[in-house]
Formats: C-alpha cells, structure tokens, sequence
C-alpha cells in the first residue's frame, strides 16, 4: 500500500471503496451479459459482450486487489460468489434491470460517463494499484461511453416511438443517478487521502457531457430527486437478490467445489 | 428496411476479428447480377469446361467469375446453413453465462459466445459473396424453412453441457471445418481459416471444463458423465446421413466443396475423441465402441437415425424455443432498428441541407 498522505484513509474505507468500483462493474458485466444472443442484431449482440467482458474484466482485477486489502485470503470468486445482497456496495442503478435495448443503453450511459469520470481521476491518484487498474479501465470506458452515447443519440432522435421510449427509460433511472454524487465517510476518507476525486468535480463533468449527448439525442434531462437507494452502502433494490441467486446458484450448491 | 440500411459503420463495434476481406466481396455484388446466370448455352459449355479445369487445378473460385447455377445454389445453401448453426448457436450456451461457476468461466464463455456470433457474421458475408442478402437468409431462418445444425436443439441443463459442447460439438465442428478450408470457392474456404483456429480454442476450454470437472467432486464426476451421455450420439450425427443417405455428397466432391464423405469424418471423430472420455475416465454411452487392431479404427453402435430425422423434422427437444427465441429477439429489436434508420435518414437530409446551403 503506497499511501503515504499524512491523512492515509483506514483499511477498511479503502477495501469499501474499491469494493463500491468492482461490484459495480460486475453486477452491470452481469446485467449486459443477460442480452447475449437476444439483441436487436448480431452487431449490437457482440458490442453488449465486448462491454460486458471489459467490465467483468475490470471487477476481477479490482475484487483482487479489494481481497488483498482485506487480508483474509480469500479470492475473487469467493467475493463474488459468496457474499450476499448487503454486503455488495455497487450502485443502485446498475443492478437495474435491462429493459428493453433502449433502457439498457440510457443506464449504461449514464453509469459509464461517470465511470469515465472517475477512472479519469483515479488514474494518477496516491493508491498506486488502483491508478494502475484505472488507466486501464479508462480505455475500455471511453468506448463504453461512445456506443451508448451514439445509440441513446440514434433512438432519441430516431421515430416518435423510440424517442417516446428512451425518455421513458431516461425518467425512471434518473433519480438513481442522486447516489453516483452523494458523498459519504468512505467517499470522504478517500479524497482526503488523496485517492478519489471530488463528488463535485466529477459530477460537473458528468452532467456537461449528459446534457451534450441528450441535447444531440433530442431527450430533456429530468429534474433531480430525492433517492432513497443506498447500494454503495448495501442497501440494495429487490433487483440483486435475484441476480445474485442466479449468478452464485452453482457456488452455492456445490460448497467447496473448484471449477 | 434492410441490415444494410443500418449505420453500423459509426456503432463503434469492435469486433476484432471482422474480416475486411469479406467486406470488399460483397461490395462486388452488383456486378454479379444476371449476365453470369443467364449465358447462352453455347457458351456454357465453355464456361463449365474452365470452371471445371479450374476446380481441378484446385484454383479457388471467386465471387465475380461465371459459375454453374447449382455450384451457386449449393455454396448459399451450406453456407447459410452453418451461418445459422453459428447464430442458433449461441443459445444453449449463453443459457449459462449468467450461471457462470467462476468469473474466468464467465470471461471465457462470454467470448466464446461473442466467437460464434462473429462467425455468423463472416458466414452471412461470405454467403452474400453469391448474390443473397443477410436479410433474405435471416428470414429464412425466422420462417423455419432454413436448417441449422440440429444439435442446438437439445437442452443445456447442467453446466457441464457447457463443457461437453466445446468439447464434441466444437470438435465435430473442427472435423467438418478443418476441409472446407481448402474448399474451393475462395470466400468461403477464407472465412474458415479464421473460425476453426477459434473452435479449436473452443475445444481446448470445453475439454479444460470436463477435465476439471471428471477431477473434482463425486457429484461433478457424475455431472460431466451424464452431460457425455446426452451429447455424444447428437454430436455423432452431426456429421449428417449416412454416406448412403447423403443426397449431396457426391456432387459437392467433386466441386471440391467437400473433400471428405459423412462416414469419414464421423469416423476420424470417433477415433480422436473416444481416447480423450478414457483419459477423462468417463464412459461413451455406446456399449459396442471398441478399438479394431484390424482397421486401426474404432467400431461403434448403429445410430438411431430416427431420432436424427426427428430433431432435423422440428421435433427436438428444443426446435420450437430456438426458434422462438430468434424471432422474439428479431420482434423486439425491430423499433431499434427502424429508429437507427429513421436517424440515418435524418443525418444523410441534414447533410444534403448543408450542402445546398454552401
Ligand atoms: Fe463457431
Ligand atoms: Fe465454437
């Protein structure tokens, strides 16, 4: 651990805060996965796996590192697969389900512009190894961005029933995004120590580039709400219990089991 | 509204392994059209008589030469056919991608299902080489009156399916592949290059899965023999009818389309994969497979052919899901597409705007 800001954060905010990135991607990884072989065409079949395989990529790389931090021994299957619903910290919003093409694209632009946002940040912050997974995210994330940016655009501005449905889509997720900025101790310790960027900072940029892809694609942006969801603290929408049990059936079933 | 018609161009897909070759192909359709088809007789004989020598001289043949009408219909036919193979494909095993037991098994079976959908794609391009649109054979295959391999008809229940597919149905698929790429229509024998070195990359972690399986618990052994038990007579019939049977073998030899008959691959199958169960210490569920010193082959149980022509009828376990799911994802994705080419008509407007305004 190369944290040598005289504020170092606890062990624990820092194992919290990497575990809030890598479930998140997982879970979203997971949700995209769910479209292999049912997309609108083959093209968009393989982009959804493309963006699904860098984010599975990326929560394996991370739930490492968060295993290291903790110091257990345990790996990253064991965190993936053996814990439950409140002990995953991932945003609300991704474990939201897919919808239809058109919701799926939304969430994924708003999740992956701030992903953007962060890994942009993270990539030269103090936590050498989370820089290290950061600049590689970022690449990933860029695309991520462009192709749920150029479909949000392509359905927004697209029929009168496309428009109608991503507005929609745009309306019920939005109050999710109220948590993407919503600082808390952990969020704090970690700016203080150097490591995570200001909740403000990124949402500024954030918004800026929301609001230039929604006025190319046509959509209003929804006022902001009050959100009652708090998954990056484990408070999660009925939503994760099922993924998880779909996910973690085979872990579960066959205890000790190597596959 | 047509694939074509789609901006795809500017969808950023990154499939990495998309064959710019094919590309250039279709874009020679045009010129394909009817002159080649309908020469007079007098010079047919002609034309054929090249065709042949060429074919012969084991010289590929390319989309923008003459040949003879049947040599066309078959090409769109086989192809077609394992296009959709490659696309139902992807079904049984992305049933097990969200079920996935780790994250690298998750990793590796997303990307293979991406695999198998990209080889879709360089299929339905190489069949547009021969003057058909995607569009057209995608509705062949909605409407039910295209075939695919029927082996994607049978259920995947446990995740050892998962293993036993990439291990006997990728490795059929390498069996019957590994030929077509010295077949002689170029597109064709080109797009193979590329799709069997991922099959057997396909083959190697499927048979990875069994192993690890047949290894591990008791309740694992039983799961990999059971997932053998199902699939290994439906990846033995993979190979199609009999040689008796084959109503097309005979004319595809001699095209050089095929090179080897149904029995003979199914043969050289056999022998490869039987010594692979007895290293996994698991049982093929046919009680007369036994090594022959006489042939150096392996002899096996009769097929049920019954049950070969029932799956390929519609009456498989799984012909009627497949299926299903196909359309409702072609249904469903129909407001997505009509709204990409609503925008594409709408950007190329605004562009001809501005060019007037200039
Ligand atoms: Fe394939
Ligand atoms: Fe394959």
């Amino acid at each position: 651990m190369s944290a040598s800001a005289a504020s170092a954060p606890s062990e624990d905010a820092r194992l919290r805060y990497v575990l809030r990135l890598a479930d998140t991607s997982l879970i979203l990884g997971q949700r995209l996965a769910e479209w292999v072989g049912h997309a609108p065409a083959l093209e968009e079949d393989l982009g959804l796996a493309n963006i699904a395989l860098d984010l599975i990529g990326q929560a394996r790389l991370l739930l490492s590192y968060a295993a290291e931090l903790e110091g257990r021994g345990r790996t990253e299957d064991e965190l993936a697969f053996l814990r439950d619903a409140p002990q995953f910290l991932n945003l609300t919003l991704v474990e939201q389900p897919n919808g239809d093409f058109g919701r799926t694209l939304v969430r994924q632009l708003l999740v992956s512009a701030f992903q953007l946002e962060l890994y942009e940040a993270l990539k030269t912050c103090a936590d050498a190894r989370l820089a290290e997974i950061a600049a590689k995210a970022l690449k990933e994330t860029r695309y991520h961005v462009r192709y749920s940016a150029s479909w949000v655009v392509r359905l927004g501005d697209g029929t009168a029933q496309s428009h109608a449905r991503v507005q929609d889509a745009l309306d019920e997720l939005w109050p999710f995004t109220g948590e993407l900025f919503a600082e808390d101790d952990v969020d704090a310790a970690m700016v203080a120590a150097g490591i995570a960027p200001r909740a403000a900072a990124v949402q500024a940029r954030w918004s800026a580039r929301i609001d230039a892809v929604l006025t190319e694609a046509t959509l209003s942006r929804p006022a902001d709400s009050v959100f009652p969801w708090h998954g990056k603290g484990g408070v999660h929408t009925e939503h994760l219990g099922y993924m998880l049990a779909e996910m973690q059936f085979l872990q579960r079933a066959y205890p000790g089991a190597e596959w | 509204m047509t694939h074509s018609e789609l901006p795809y161009a500017n969808s950023c897909v990154r499939l990495g392994h998309y064959d710019p070759e094919l590309a250039v192909y279709t874009q020679g359709l045009d010129s394909l059209g009817k002159d080649c088809l309908q020469t007079p007789s007098a010079d047919t004989a002609a034309l054929t008589a090249r065709f042949d020598a060429k074919v012969e001289r084991d010289e590929k043949i390319e989309p923008k030469e003459w040949m003879p009408d049947a040599y066309r219909r078959t090409l769109v036919r086989q192809i077609s056919q394992h296009a959709h193979s490659e696309i139902v494909g992807m079904l049984p095993e992305g049933n097990w991608i969200t079920r996935a037991p780790t994250l690298r098994r998750k990793a590796v079976l997303i990307a293979k299902v991406q695999d198998e959908g990209g080889h879709g794609m360089y299929l339905y391009s190489a069949a547009e080489t021969l003057g058909v649109s995607r569009d057209e054979l995608v509705a062949q295959l909605l409407a039910g009156t295209a075939k695919y391999s029927s082996i994607f008809n049978y259920p995947t229940l446990t995740w050892a399916d998962i293993g036993a597919i990439g291990w006997l149905v990728d490795g059929a698929a390498i069996m019957n592949q590994i030929p077509i790429c010295r077949c002689s229509y170029g597109p064709y024998a080109r797009a193979m290059v590329r799709i069997c070195r991922e099959e057997s990359f396909h083959q190697r972690q499927g048979f990875e899965i069994m192993m690890t399986l047949a290894r591990g618990t008791p309740a694992q052994r039983a799961m990999a023999q059971d997932a053998l038990n199902r699939w290994w007579w439906p990846s033995v019939m993979m190979f199609g009818p009999s040689d008796a049977e084959s109503q097309h073998t005979a004319q595809s030899m001699r095209w050089k389309i095929k090179r080897f008959t149904n029995d003979e691959l199914r043969q050289h199958f056999i022998d490869v994969t039987a010594p692979q169960a007895d290293f996994l210490k698991l049982t093929v569920p046919d009680p007369e497979l036994r090594w022959d010193e006489a042939t150096q082959h392996y002899r096996c149980g009769e097929i049920d052919w019954s049950e070969f022509h029932r799956v390929v009828k519609g009456h498989g376990p799984c012909n009627r899901e497949r299926l299903q799911a196909r359309r409702s994802a072609h249904e469903q994705g129909r407001w997505v597409r009509e709204a990409a080419s609503a925008y594409a008509e709408k950007t190329r407007a605004r562009a001809r705007r501005l060019e007037e305004s200039a």
